[in-house]
């Protein structure tokens, strides 16, 4: 049940917050400072979720074959290739490797 | 400002939705993971239909799946959200509108509805790439989170699809356009390295929120003037 209630109120919550982007006048919240903590926020939290997804088990961090996803997914980036091929090639390499060791 | 001519109205169109439909794919992988991450088929369609922002969508199920509480998910969530309020500000004067009209699009204002509007030189202009853009993502990105969850459940154990690695991969796609700066490649390695410091001591969910003070910390410490980052639409 409170599962649902996170995706429930988290959902409305990020409504609210967008509705609050185009209703509240600009000036009232532009100050450089809030601005550079909230264009960092993205960044620091998509790589916080990068690592744990990568190397968290539980309490512990290892190693195994979603590292080798993660960087099959780097080198797609750098080949510009798009989302849906870099979300499931990773997905592919990580199941290969499972497969082979 | 000139008055924009049918041949501009259906240029933009046509860029509208060819990001529409890139992006409007990759629900798949949303909801695939999310169902991966425990989430029942509902619960994954409920998140693109009322959340309706990717990046919080995939927070809220990698904290789950991490083992987070449900709070904590909610609120990684709630601050990855907060990025959707910036570029309201900024597109807000564009779009000039008002009232129950306001209401209705704000539910449309993520990255690349924003993307597709903040660029044009008319009002006009810059409504037609927003409602093209969000109406063709809102509708393929429910479709496909839909077919992905129905597929991902018919699958069986992810970890031997490697969709536990995935999850990751779509992060780092995410994070992707916005790596290209210096101070973002900092921020990112500090980020990842307080998160992985704090796994081994305290409870799943929290090492996320708390590399958010990283973002705190380098806004405090940092100078340069920086207008508010607009990631380039998908390809």
């Amino acid at each position: 049940m409170s599962v649902w209630l996170a995706v429930i109120g988290a959902g409305i919550g990020c409504y609210l917050l967008k509705l609050a982007g185009l209703a509240i006048p600009a000036r009232f919240v532009e100050h450089p400072i809030v601005e550079r903590i909230a264009d960092f926020i993205p960044v620091a939290l998509l790589a916080a979720l990068v690592a744990v997804q990568v190397f968290a088990s539980g309490q512990s961090l290892v190693l195994d074959a979603r590292l080798a996803g993660l960087v099959a997914a780097f080198v797609l980036l750098l080949l510009r290739a798009p989302f849906l091929v870099v979300v499931f090639g990773a997905a592919l390499v990580a199941a290969l490797l499972r497969l082979w060791t | 400002m000139t008055t924009p001519t049918p041949a501009d109205r259906s240029a933009v169109i046509r860029d509208s939705l060819g990001v529409g439909v890139a992006t409007g794919l990759y629900g798949t992988s949303f909801g695939a993971v999310a169902v991966a991450s425990g989430l029942s088929v509902a619960q994954t369609c409920a998140l693109s239909l009322v959340m309706f922002t990717g990046a919080s969508q995939f927070a809220l199920v990698g904290v789950l799946a991490a083992g987070g509480t449900p709070l904590a998910a909610g609120f990684t969530a709630l601050l990855l959200g907060s990025r959707n309020t910036l570029y309201g500000l900024r597109v807000g004067p564009m779009l000039g509108w008002t009232g129950a009209r306001r209401v209705a699009a704000s539910h449309l204002l993520i990255d690349e509805s924003t993307a597709m509007a903040v660029t044009r030189p008319a009002r006009e202009l810059a409504r037609i790439g927003f409602l093209a853009t969000g109406l063709s993502i809102f509708v393929l990105w429910n479709l496909f989170t839909l077919l992905g969850a129905v597929a991902g459940e018919a699958l069986g154990d992810p970890r031997s699809y490697g969709l536990d690695a995935a999850v990751g991969a779509a992060f780092l796609a995410l994070a992707w356009p916005r790596l290209s700066d210096r101070r973002n490649q900092a921020v990112a390695l500090l980020a990842a390295a307080v998160a992985l410091g704090l796994v081994p001591i305290t409870a799943a969910g929290v090492p996320v929120l708390a590399a958010g003070g990283v973002a705190l910390l380098a806004g405090l410490l940092s100078h340069r003037p920086d207008p508010t980052e607009i990631p380039e639409p998908p390809r």
